[in-house]
């Protein structure tokens, strides 16, 4: 068996934006993925850094079929899941599952616990024979640290931490190989992100797991991950180990995001170099020509606007999609 | 329709009163797990507004089905010369211009009113609603077709329509009771569904953006599925809401087709034909427009009670 | 209450003259709900001065964003009850003077700024009408002095192009331009204190440190009091010159910056700071706060963190402890304060 999971290649998601009535005329593209490539190793946590519309939340969704592609191609275990249709995308389902961000609306208010985390059996009845659902919901309940005595119980009657956890439990249920983690923390208070950042590093060794963990937290990716993807506008501008990412950064896109993340010591205040980055992120549907930080970048000259930087190494040893790409150490 | 990490603003405090009262420490006693329809049967048993509202329509609908349990009189046996008495031992209710038994007709009449009353909402919510649900889960053409069909009717004028509809379906004068209703109840509903459609539409398109309906998408569930088990227990209230409504408006709108001569009339007895035909004397005469006002106003009430118990038993935050 | 926060706290700033710019004094507020009356703030006591930026630190639903609007007085009652304290602004308590007074404080003297801009700003009103609707309210300005007193506001946020800007509607303006907007809007009439309620959650690192740099700025040449209202210890240890850190309601400590980080007097605010993964490491395991924040319908007895806390005993379950000065400048409701600042 290979020891690549996932495979993306220049993947590929736009979204028409459309104007009229009754019949709508397309005016344009939302560029929220445009061209990724990147592999998911069996048993890693690749992590998905960036900023509001950088395309990472899009990416979950293509990566989980709930978008089409515009095209490109990814493989799961070497077929095309781009393209699978019924019992084979069925299939599909059973091996990679999603985590969202927000507990409060991924669970259906009118399902009881037991019936929310039951559900994956429900369609997939040949996971679990009828007779021994309730106790695997018991079972999946205990594994994530919740009572299995609140099957009965509704999601408005626990606390988000709680909630995200039941997330967690029906993402499990059919022992997918793959999990994507849309932000899973993101909403949660400090010390209750701790804890489901602890059970998702518990689960992922007792049951093999791959994550894709998307987040916009640096520092909880960090923690997580063993590899990290920058994302800026649709396209990943850095790709590395956590340790070649955080210690070693070659992007300016990259260098900026990690300067700019509060460090919980007020002794660094004075010490710390922040890049200001000028600005907002410029809107994907009509991205900048060439490299598309250029707007935003303190390096940028002419070629910025005229060549697209390829994500390939130029210095050190990881992939960095810069022309002028050097390394820069910011994390205090 | 770019990506929605909308960062952690779930993260901040609220103001809203259940922020503060989330944890969960319900009683409950652990053992078979249970749905969201027995939880809510549960809770309906236990409710005194359901419980009455309940009995009432229990009482009417009997008087629908067998209105000689309840009286012995007949309701087209008219005597002029009893011409408006009120009410008295051997007429209860009195009797009307006609001489007619008040009491009698009040039940008799309670037959043609609940009928209609019940099937022409029965059939706009379940035009109404069907159709709103695949327009707000499909989108796209579909919806822009479906909702343009409903601007079109919804344009309608009702009474304007009514009449249109009656007036050319009706075969001939002798058109028999049966043959009346149906067409009342078709006429009330072909004109009222768009706005049940329009309702369920848009609560459905506010429901198909959540992400539980995401997450049942990544597990594989079928179409079916998701608006049976997801969409429609989150978008049934504010129909249900209209559909208690809607009843009493449509035992009204009964009413106005037979006071407008196109809807039931004699020898069919229904409250809307009591009321029409109390117009002329009222003011001699009130306790002819009272009874069947009453009886109606009372079941109208009984089904807005049933239908906000059901609604409050469906919704397990307000328990 | 034996000790009353505030009585500590006076010894604690003896010899500063005249009343202090923006005192809360033993706040306690409930929320009478459906299932019962939540008790949201219970004795909450905390000083501001001009030029000072306090931080107040807690998780949801610990009180910190409604002691806030209590001290605007935008507190939705019902269902809130304010049943006990005082919000002394220069001395004068504002929870008794009258509506009409209280109006005037809000603005010119306390403003606030929220987290989520876009549904702060009315979107059928242009920015710049909605600045300018206060300085001809309040002011008494006229169209065209209001209209260039809103383009300098703007320009003073850094708002490129100010002038085109005024004309704009909240929908134009991406998240970090709208929060600019809004401090803008808040600034309009000077008030002397600004109370930020999680102003930068919303948004990116990058725009975040772009609004954080901003806010310091203007309060520094302003010499205004900030209210800083966050869950998030990096923006704190960036601005704070002092932090309360609440809890269940309450404030179970109160410190400079330097001296909280380095070395806290609660054991929750330690386990906050031990809950967090840093930029500059990558850990195995966190530690964590064991449990979760109680249901301010049924607060623990004694200590409310006692159910979470490592070092609990038996005289945390039964008395609520009092607020201790373990080192000078520093307050905190344990039990073992002392041991955790000057101990181990």
């Amino acid at each position: 068996m290979s020891d690549t999971i996932i495979e993306v290649r220049d993947l590929v998601k736009h979204f028409p934006v459309r104007v009229g009535v009754l019949f709508k005329r397309v005016v344009g593209h939302v560029r929220a993925v445009d061209g990724v490539s990147f592999d998911l190793k069996r048993g890693e946590t690749l992590g998905v850094v960036g900023e509001s519309g950088c395309g990472k939340s899009t990416l979950a969704q293509v990566l989980m079929r709930l978008e089409p592609a515009t095209s490109g191609s990814a493989t799961f275990e070497g077929r095309n899941m781009l393209t699978m249709k019924g019992s084979e995308l069925r299939k599909l389902r059973r091996d990679i599952q999603i985590v969202l961000q927000d507990p409060y609306t991924s669970l259906n208010p009118r399902m009881t616990v037991g019936d929310i985390v039951g559900e994956p059996f429900e369609i997939h009845p040949e996971v679990a024979p009828k007779g021994s659902r309730a106790q695997k919901v018991r079972e999946l309940l205990d594994v994530v640290g919740l009572n299995p005595e609140h099957i009965n119980r509704y999601p408005h009657q626990f606390s988000g931490g709680q909630r995200q956890r039941i997330g967690i439990a029906r993402a499990l249920a059919l022992r997918p190989k793959v999990i994507v983690c849309d932000e899973p923390v993101s909403a949660l208070d400090v010390s209750i992100q701790a804890q489901v950042m602890n059970l998702l590093g518990d689960l992922q060794t007792e049951f093999g797991l791959s994550y894709v963990f998307i987040a916009h937290d640096l520092s909880v990716v960090r923690h997580l991950s063993d590899r990290v993807a920058v994302m800026y506008l649709g396209k990943i501008v850095e790709v590395g180990t956590e340790e070649e990412i955080y210690e070693h950064p070659t992007h300016p896109y990259t260098q900026a995001l990690l300067s700019a993340v509060p460090v919980p010591d007020p002794e660094l205040r004075d010490q710390r170099q922040v890049i200001r980055l000028e600005g907002d992120v410029p809107s994907p549907v009509d991205p900048p020509s060439g490299c598309r930080f250029r707007t935003r970048c303190w390096k940028a000259r002419d070629i910025c606007a005229t060549e697209v930087p390829e994500l390939v190494t130029r210095v050190g040893n990881h992939p960095s999609a810069c022309h002028f790409a050097e390394e820069k150490s910011v994390v205090p | 329709m770019t990506d929605p990490s909308t960062a952690a603003t779930g993260a901040a405090v609220t103001t809203a009163a259940g922020e503060f009262v989330t944890a969960a420490e319900h009683v409950e006693a652990p053992g078979k797990p249970r749905s969201l329809a027995s939880d809510a049967w549960h809770d309906l048993r236990r409710r005194p507004l359901f419980i009455i509202s309940a009995l009432l329509i229990a009482l009417v609908l009997l008087m629908a089905i067998w209105p000689s349990l309840f009286t012995s009189v007949d309701p087209n046996y008219g005597d002029l010369a009893r011409s408006r008495q009120g009410p008295s031992a051997q007429a209860w209710f009195g009797y009307d211009n006609q001489g007619y038994d008040l009491y009698a007709r009040t039940i008799y009449g309670s037959r043609a009113s609940i009928i209609v009353g019940i099937s022409a909402t029965l059939l706009t919510v379940l035009i109404g609603a069907t159709l709103g649900l695949l327009a707000g889960y499909y989108g796209g053409w579909l919806d822009g077709l479906m909702s343009r069909v409903a601007d079109v009717f919804f344009g309608l004028p009702f009474v304007l329509g009514a009449i249109v509809i009656l007036s050319s379906f009706r075969s001939s004068g002798d058109a028999s009771a049966t043959e009346i209703i149906v067409l009342v109840v078709l006429s009330i509903s072909v004109l009222s569904w768009p706005v049940c459609m329009r309702i369920m539409r848009s609560a459905a398109i506010a429901a198909k953006q959540q992400d539980y309906v995401k997450a049942a998408r990544a597990l594989g569930a079928s179409t079916p599925r998701i608006m049976v088990r997801h969409l429609l227990p989150n978008t049934i209230a504010p129909v249900l809401v209209y559909a208690t409504i809607a009843l009493g408006a449509f035992i009204g709108a009964e009413a106005t087709l037979s006071f407008l001569g196109i809807g039931l009339r004699a020898p069919v007895v229904s409250w809307g034909v009591m009321i029409s035909d109390s117009r002329d004397v009222i003011r001699v005469a009130p306790h002819i427009l009272l009874f069947p006002a009453a009886f109606l106003t009372a079941t109208v009430l009984a089904f807005v009670m049933l239908g906000d118990a059901v609604r409050e038993a469906l919704d397990p935050k307000a328990r | 209450m034996a000790t009353t926060q505030s009585e500590v706290d006076s010894v604690a700033v003896d010899g500063v003259p005249g009343a202090p710019l923006l005192e809360v004094d033993d706040l306690f507020v409930e929320f009478r709900t459906r299932d019962g009356v939540a008790k949201v703030l219970n004795g909450v006591s905390y000083r501001l001065d001009a030029g000072e930026t306090l931080a107040v630190l807690g998780e949801s639903g610990s009180g910190k964003s409604v002691t806030a609007q209590t001290i605007m007085g935008i507190l939705d009652m019902p269902p809130g009850v304010i049943t006990g304290g005082a919000v002394r602004y220069h001395g004068v308590d504002l929870l008794k003077v009258s509506a009409r007074r209280r109006r005037e404080v809000r603005g010119s003297g306390i403003a606030m700024i929220f987290q989520d801009a876009l549904s702060a700003l009315n979107p059928v009103f242009t920015v710049g009408f909605q600045i300018e609707e206060q300085l001809r309210l309040r002011r008494g300005m006229s169209r065209r002095d209001a209209r260039k007193r809103a383009v300098e506001l703007l320009d003073l946020v850094r708002i490129p192009n100010p002038a085109g800007r005024v004309r704009q509607y909240p929908h134009e303006f991406s998240g970090g331009m709208r929060q600019r907007a809004m401090i803008a809007m808040s600034l309009a009439l000077d008030p002397e204190v600004l109370i930020a309620d999680e102003p930068t959650t919303a948004l990116d690192v990058t725009v975040q440190a772009q609004i954080m740099d901003l806010l310091k700025d203007i309060q520094v040449e302003r010499n205004m009091g900030l209210i800083l209202i966050t869950h998030d210890l990096g923006v704190v240890a960036e601005v704070a010159d002092r932090i309360a850190v609440m809890y269940a309601g309450r404030i179970v400590e109160q410190s400079d910056a330097r001296s909280l980080y380095r070395r806290p007097g609660h054991p929750y605010t330690r386990g906050l700071l031990d809950s967090l993964p840093r930029l500059d490491l990558k850990g195995t395991e966190l530690t964590t706060i064991k449990g979760l924040p109680p249901s301010l319908l049924r607060i623990p007895s004694g200590c409310p963190f006692h159910p979470r806390c490592p070092r609990a005993q038996d005289i945390c379950e039964a008395e609520v402890p009092p607020q201790h000065r373990p080192a000078p400048g520093r307050l905190s409701a344990c039990h073992f304060a002392e041991e955790l600042i000057n101990g181990e």
